[in-house]
């Protein structure tokens, strides 16, 4: 029964390590471009109806 | 299916019919729900409206009220958005079109069964998972066939990274089955009557472990993958920050999930328990607030759009109530603010401007966005969606402003005492001190109805138009390379 809470002392440390080290990750300064082009998915990607009565003017 | 063929017959298209079919039934079951909802409000108002009759009492007109605004109404928005986004961001068609065609008319049914047996008064009784048994297998099976459609696209994907929304939609989709499944479990002694699997307490910490859930994943995080595409894509603009998005979905999926306890301030729950849940839910704020944030930064340096642009102004208004709400749920969890909210008008304002305010006017701009798209037609009239923004955002300042004022004079007359120890009002008293606030509530669904109305019209007369163009709804490889 001991062994217990020294189970979720441990797993709240994983978890935080884990949490931390998302935001660690997400705000590495190599991911800029990456992130800077999935931010850009659906912006790149043109839905709008007027497009195929149009001439199609995506580049 | 016809209409792809007779165009360019080779190029593969989007499975938009899915699309379209949840995009109307969403305003179909908005205008139903709101309905039901103005209706019971003037049943609270004047109680003579429930006639004698026991299909249409409050109590149980209230489940099919909050079933229809938030599985069917919301639900059928989410299926919508979800279908719509999963496939434009992955550049791929949608997995598997029969059973998409399945959780349409699968879901459809559901809502159905639920306008039947709950004024019937068939109920487990557990709030927001009030369908009995048979209906609850039948949520499961449509949500595993979702869950096969969503995944299995993202599966297919021809876009390297899995954007955003699509996390959000995700977690939306495998909590939801985790919670039915797990509070749902019952003991079946008849078609349609059960008991639930867990007793007393712990009965009630399962249910509210599924009810605040239902909130975080059903209401927030879903909704939240609404944010992340269609604010973007109607501002023209990248989200603020993709960064502060990645740390947002996982701050939230981290907190979220041990929020529950809040809701059984008080009572036989372990007090430990319930420390944790005050303190889970005040720790919420941050993921709540940084997702805010990111939503309306979005906007920075293009301001101007919201004067112009009805439907960009409902997207950016639903996120501010998001903040509003996000902000008055962990004040309402500590325990002695608790103390005085807990079974007043109070919850009852808090949960609408979330619903209201923040679920509804996200779902509405949505579907205003969507919908021509879906159609290949302009949009009927902008004029009418500025018409409905408003009335929409005096409803809602009306309702939970009445409630608000209600819900703290009830807390405060209930805890009233007189120097002898004696209770200063009788019950009956705060009941009567309600009315003018139940009316002022009633008004204020009455104006957010009408706006429902007002999209209807709107939705009706632009389906219905003439084609003026062509939908969009061909697949072209992504354009990531263009860097």
């Amino acid at each position: 029964m001991e062994i217990l809470p020294l189970i979720h002392s441990i797993w709240t440390i994983v978890v935080m390590v884990v949490f931390l080290s998302i935001v660690v990750w997400a705000y590495s300064s190599k991911r800029q471009v990456k992130f800077d082009e999935a931010a850009r998915l659906p912006l790149d990607d043109d839905d709008s109806v007027e497009t195929l009565a149009k001439e199609k003017h995506h580049v | 299916m016809a209409k792809a063929a007779t165009s360019i017959a080779s190029q593969p298209t989007y499975n938009y019919q899915v699309v379209r079919q949840f995009a109307i039934m969403t305003v179909v079951w908005g205008v139903v729900g709101m309905a039901v909802g103005v209706y019971i409000a003037a049943e609270l108002a004047w109680p003579l409206l429930n006639f004698d009759i026991p299909y249409i009492t409050f109590s149980r007109l209230r489940p099919l009220h909050t079933n229809a605004v938030i599985f069917a109404f919301g639900g059928s928005a989410l299926f919508a958005t979800s279908y719509y986004v999963v496939q434009r961001t992955c550049h791929t068609r949608l997995f598997c079109d029969g059973l998409a065609a399945f959780t349409f008319w699968g879901w459809q049914l559901v809502i159905v069964l639920a306008a039947i047996t709950l004024p019937l008064g068939i109920t487990s009784s557990k709030e927001y998972a009030e369908l009995e048994w048979p209906i609850d297998i039948l949520i499961t099976l449509v949500w595993v066939a979702y869950a096969i459609v969503f995944f299995g696209t993202i599966f297919k994907r021809k876009t390297p990274h899995i954007y955003v929304a699509n996390w959000f939609y995700g977690a939306f989709i495998i909590t939801i089955a985790l919670l039915h499944i797990f509070n749902n479990l019952a003991v079946p002694i008849s078609l349609w009557k059960s008991y639930s699997a867990y007793a007393g307490v712990q009965d009630a910490m399962v249910q509210w472990w599924y009810g605040h859930n239902a909130v975080g994943f059903f209401l927030t995080a879903g909704f939240l993958g609404m944010m992340y595409y269609f604010v973007p894509k109607q501002a023209n603009r990248p989200v603020y920050s993709y960064r502060l998005s990645i740390v947002h979905f996982w701050a939230l999926i981290f907190t979220y999930i041990w929020a529950g306890p809040h809701h059984l301030h008080y009572t036989a729950l372990p007090d430990w328990t319930q420390s944790l849940g005050m303190v889970m839910s005040l720790i919420l704020l941050a993921p709540s607030w940084g997702g805010m944030i990111n939503g309306i930064m979005t906007l920075s340096g293009a301001w101007e759009k919201l004067r112009s642009d009805p439907i960009l102004r409902f997207l950016i208004v639903s996120i501010s109530f998001y903040g509003m709400s996000t902000f008055e749920g962990p004040m309402m969890a500590i325990k002695t603010v608790n103390a005085l909210s807990h079974f007043t008008d109070w919850t009852i304002g808090h949960v609408h401007s979330g619903a209201l305010g923040w679920v509804a006017m996200i779902s509405m701009g949505s579907m205003y966005y969507l919908i021509p798209r879906l159609f290949g037609r302009e949009l009927y009239s902008l004029k009418l969606v500025e018409l409905h923004f408003w009335t929409a955002t005096i409803g809602i300042v009306l309702y939970i402003s009445a409630m608000w004022v209600s819900g703290i004079m009830q807390g405060l007359m209930w805890r009233a005492i007189n120097p002898d120890g004696t209770l200063t009002y009788s019950f009956v008293e705060s009941v009567q001190a309600m009315h003018p606030y139940y009316v002022t509530r009633w008004v204020g669904g009455v104006f957010f109805l009408f706006g429902m109305l007002v999209m209807a019209y709107n939705v009706l007369r632009t389906v219905s138009s003439p084609k003026t163009t062509e939908v969009n709804d061909k697949i072209i490889a992504p354009a990531l390379a263009h860097h």
